[in-house]
């Protein structure tokens, strides 16, 4: 090691070393984890592996996933979004409530519920992101009141009592499979294809990038700096609205006081992830990546025999281990960079 | 220290041979200097000229490449700003610095607050301390507990210079650097300023004076140096030398290089590609408005001090900020532009002064740099064309001659002559009618500036219309058809290239800042 410190040092070589390394942590770092802890938890429980499991993990992750997709459009464009959780809630007593409209059709009920729900959540978004683009307020505070907004209205909606006794077809997609795999989790991978399309391919998605890295430059580039941020709210609310249907068909029922910390989660998948907390940088994919390790951290160390408790605090540490490694990697860049 | 006159005259702080190197530049080229004790010494030179690089290597901000300095005898080569202030070398800069939160005893102390043997803050101490140093420059009717976010930009000016004085972080005050400390005040206030000064001086401190505002120096100086590129020009008494002198000095009477322009064929029966008529900037209501017109095919410089108005006056065309009094006209038609998008549905393009902070996206690739501003000409429905981007990209590229790894690449890792090379291919990209550019060569080496000068002369020669903003006068003398000159937001003059004279176009930017206006009744 220390040969090797000796020989290598300030030579072109290391350099380009350091490059590829900046490189494959930056492109392959988060699925690289993954199946780290994939092995390892094969290593230690026989269980983890099977089929069944596997499946198990798919739906535990899939609301997750719907929300962070949103989300990851919110963080892109600087902003954060609190409310995601009181929102969800929110959209599911109101789709619930459509769904026991008298009369409908259960088809009809279905569709009429999941539009609602999505315009629910999209509208909710409209507010946080026009609050905060129009005066310049950090959406930090402004989700910050719409998270009490939104969770104070589903109570009032409901008078805090849950709604339930849907139609057949409706509790059943929850647990229904397709060759094995999870409905929701299938709905969770739409979402996960149509964000990367969107940020990838079309010119919506390069200014979120381009807005997140330098606002001015995009302002004065003529662009309607406003317009995208406000989109990109309404897209983090009608990710929320599918996601509160979802997750509705998983429970069977529509509670008002459901959802709670769920943004949290959504913003640690995004983190772990490798998009950035100051915008501009990060990816859907990466997003997927992060709450499938929150997800298979929380299902492997039930299948060790973890407690509740000690689950909750290595969470948190991969949380923060998954920001310092992305610091590091950031100086690993600058300095191969020089 | 004493208070003593009489004593022969000492030097307070003595530079041999400073030098400093920038890549590309060299900012301060063995400069020497000497400073007496209790004397108020202008430090002039033009924009550029190196007064910057020397303030901050005096006070630890930044450190000479070579070169010594003597502080009363000592060596002095202070490694941080904390070190000059403990060795009494104090600035008071050009921005303010004040906690606006916070009160005038607050700020005034808040390197160090007094504190009671209970380590709580000593009220009664704060106050009479503050009001010791606000008496000082002549603020005594001031409250030490209003709150400073309530002052005037002028008192809090002020306030910057009455905690240059304190006796914060050990000495006291023995050298005192002002950097255009006048720039915020008005007639009055600069006069107290001017008596604080006195006043010091006959404390037996001695005083950097740096103003854009000639008169102010002869009024209260006793000696000038002026800088040049880098260089020691001149120290002389101030009373000897004349306005006309000081300029000249600060100009140089070497001759510039002229490169063959051949002047372009203005159709005058076109209509002017851009008329600005009565156009009033929301911080200048005292300014006369500004008028001027830009044909096609003409290269038209703006020239003036940096503050004089010029980037506010290309802002405000390009409608990059609000509130703006005056109109637009394109082709002789009233035009409405409100913001930056309305300009460029306009024809007009605006290359900002500072391309990292305004004019580039540093962490995306090259060609979606190029891209942003015409993101519909390489899309078709909202959906990005990767052939269309790279064509278009590779075009911009090859015609700019950016030299680049891959269009891929982060424009980060280019060059700064490169950055403003794309910076220029994004507009390029739009085929803007009227090219307004602020400073487009600074911290561009100088083969790219050459390239930048020839790309504009190929542009103007299609037909565009060119303003131009520099502070390098030569450039603009090199570049231009045609020459606007401001001076302190208002409009002084214009040139054609035939009367291009360094001297007379300096002596026009620095004409508003001669006379001393009255105060408003």
């Amino acid at each position: 090691m220390q040969a090797m410190n000796l020989t290598s040092s300030s030579t072109p070589a290391a350099a380009s070393m350091g490059d590829r390394a900046a490189l494959v942590l930056r492109e392959a770092g988060i699925g690289l984890a993954l199946l780290v802890l994939l092995g390892v938890f094969a290593l230690l429980s026989p269980i983890f592996l099977t089929a069944g499991n596997i499946t198990n993990i798919f739906t535990q992750i899939s609301i997750n996933v719907i929300l962070a997709v949103g989300m990851t459009f919110v963080i892109l464009i600087g902003g954060i979004d609190l409310s995601v959780g009181s929102v969800m809630a929110f959209c599911a007593v109101v789709a619930g409530t459509v769904l026991k409209l008298d009369g409908l059709d259960p088809a009809l009920a279905i569709a009429l519920a999941l539009a609602a729900s999505i315009a629910v959540g999209a509208v909710c978004g409209l507010v946080n992101g026009a609050v905060s683009a129009w005066w310049s307020i950090p959406s930090f505070i402004v989700t910050l009141g719409m998270l009490n907004i939104a969770r104070g209205a589903a109570l009032q909606w409901t008078q805090a009592r849950s709604i339930y006794e849907f139609p057949d077809a409706f509790n059943n997609f929850g647990s229904a499979t397709l060759l094995g795999v999870p409905a929701i989790f299938l709905v969770a991978l739409a979402l996960v294809l149509a964000g990367w399309f969107v940020l990838n391919r079309t010119v919506f998605g390069r200014l979120v990038y381009a807005i997140g890295n330098n606002e001015e430059a995009v302002r004065l580039a003529g662009h309607s700096v406003r317009f995208y941020k406000i989109a990109a709210f309404v897209i983090c609310g009608a990710a929320v609205g599918v996601g509160a249907v979802i997750y509705m068909t998983r429970l069977t029922i529509a509670s008002p006081i459901s959802g709670i910390g769920f943004e949290l989660n959504a913003i640690a998948a995004v983190i772990i992830g490798g998009t950035s907390l100051s915008g501009g940088r990060g990816s859907i994919i990466g997003t997927l990546l992060g709450a499938c390790i929150i997800g298979v951290l929380a299902n492997g160390l039930i299948l060790i025999g973890m407690s509740d408790f000690l689950r909750q605090m290595v969470t948190g540490f991969v949380i923060i281990l998954a920001v310092v490694l992305d610091v590091l990697r950031a100086r690993l860049a600058q300095r191969a960079a020089r | 220290m004493d208070h003593d006159n009489n004593t022969p005259a000492t030097v307070a702080l003595e530079l041999q041979g400073l030098t400093r190197r920038h890549p590309g530049v060299t900012a301060l080229d063995s400069v020497d200097l000497t400073l007496m004790r209790g004397e108020v010494h202008a430090l002039a030179g033009e924009n550029g000229a190196g007064k910057s690089s020397l303030i901050k290597i005096l006070c630890g901000a930044d450190r000479p490449d070579a070169g010594r300095m003597r502080l009363f005898g000592e060596a002095y080569a202070p490694q941080t700003p904390l070190a000059a202030m403990r060795a009494g070398i104090r600035v008071v800069h050009q921005e303010l610095h004040m906690l606006g939160e916070l009160s005038v005893a607050e700020n005034l102390l808040f390197e160090r607050l007094p504190r009671t043997r209970l380590g709580l803050l000593d009220r009664a101490a704060m106050d009479r301390r503050a009001r010791e140093l606000l008496a000082l420059v002549g603020l005594d009717e001031l409250s030490p507990a209003t709150r400073v976010g309530t002052l005037g930009m002028a008192q809090q000016q002020l306030l910057e210079i009455a905690k240059a004085l304190s006796n914060q972080r050990g000495g006291a005050a023995r050298i005192v650097i002002m950097d255009e400390p006048t720039a915020t005040l008005t007639p009055r206030e600069t006069d107290r300023l001017l008596a604080i000064i006195r006043k010091l001086r006959d404390d037996g401190v001695t005083v950097v004076f740096v103003s854009h505002h000639l008169q102010e120096l002869f009024e209260v100086c006793d000696r000038v140096t002026v800088l040049r590129n880098g260089r020691h020009v001149a120290t002389q008494p101030m009373a000897g030398t004349s306005t006309g002198e000081l300029v000249r000095l600060m100009v140089g009477r070497e001759l510039v290089e002229r490169p063959a322009r051949v002047a372009p064929a203005l159709d005058a029966a076109r209509p002017a590609a851009l008329r600005v008529e009565g156009l009033r900037h929301a911080g200048r209501r005292e300014a006369p408005p500004i008028d001027f017109s830009l044909r096609y095919g003409e290269i038209v410089g703006l020239a003036g001090l940096v503050g004089s108005g010029r980037t506010e006056t290309l802002r405000a065309i390009f409608g990059a900020d609000r509130a703006a009094a005056g109109r637009i006209l394109r082709d002789e038609q009233p035009v409405r532009i409100a913001s930056p998008r309305d300009a460029l549905a306009h024809g007009i393009c605006l290359v900002t002064e500072n391309r990292k902070e305004e004019g580039l996206v540093l962490d995306m690739p090259i060609r979606a740099n190029l891209s942003l501003a015409r993101l519909g000409a390489v899309s078709r429905g909202g959906l990005l064309s990767a052939e269309a981007e790279n064509a278009a990209a590779r075009r911009m590229a090859g015609e700019l001659q950016i030299r680049l790894a891959s269009i891929a690449q982060p424009v980060r890792q280019l060059s700064g002559g490169n950055q403003q090379k794309v910076v220029l291919g994004k507009w390029l990209l739009r085929d803007p009618k009227v090219l307004l550019l602020d400073e487009p060569t600074r911290g561009v080496d100088v083969g790219a500036k050459a390239e930048i000068h020839a790309l504009l002369e190929r542009m103007a020669a299609q037909g565009m219309a060119v303003l131009v903003v520099s502070s390098d006068l030569r450039e603009l003398i090199g570049l231009c058809d045609r020459m606007l000159v401001m001076s302190r937001g208002v409009l002084v003059g214009e040139l054609p290239r035939a009367q291009f004279d360094e001297e007379a176009i300096l002596a026009m930017a620095y004409r508003e800042y001669l006379v001393r206006p009255q105060e408003a009744a």
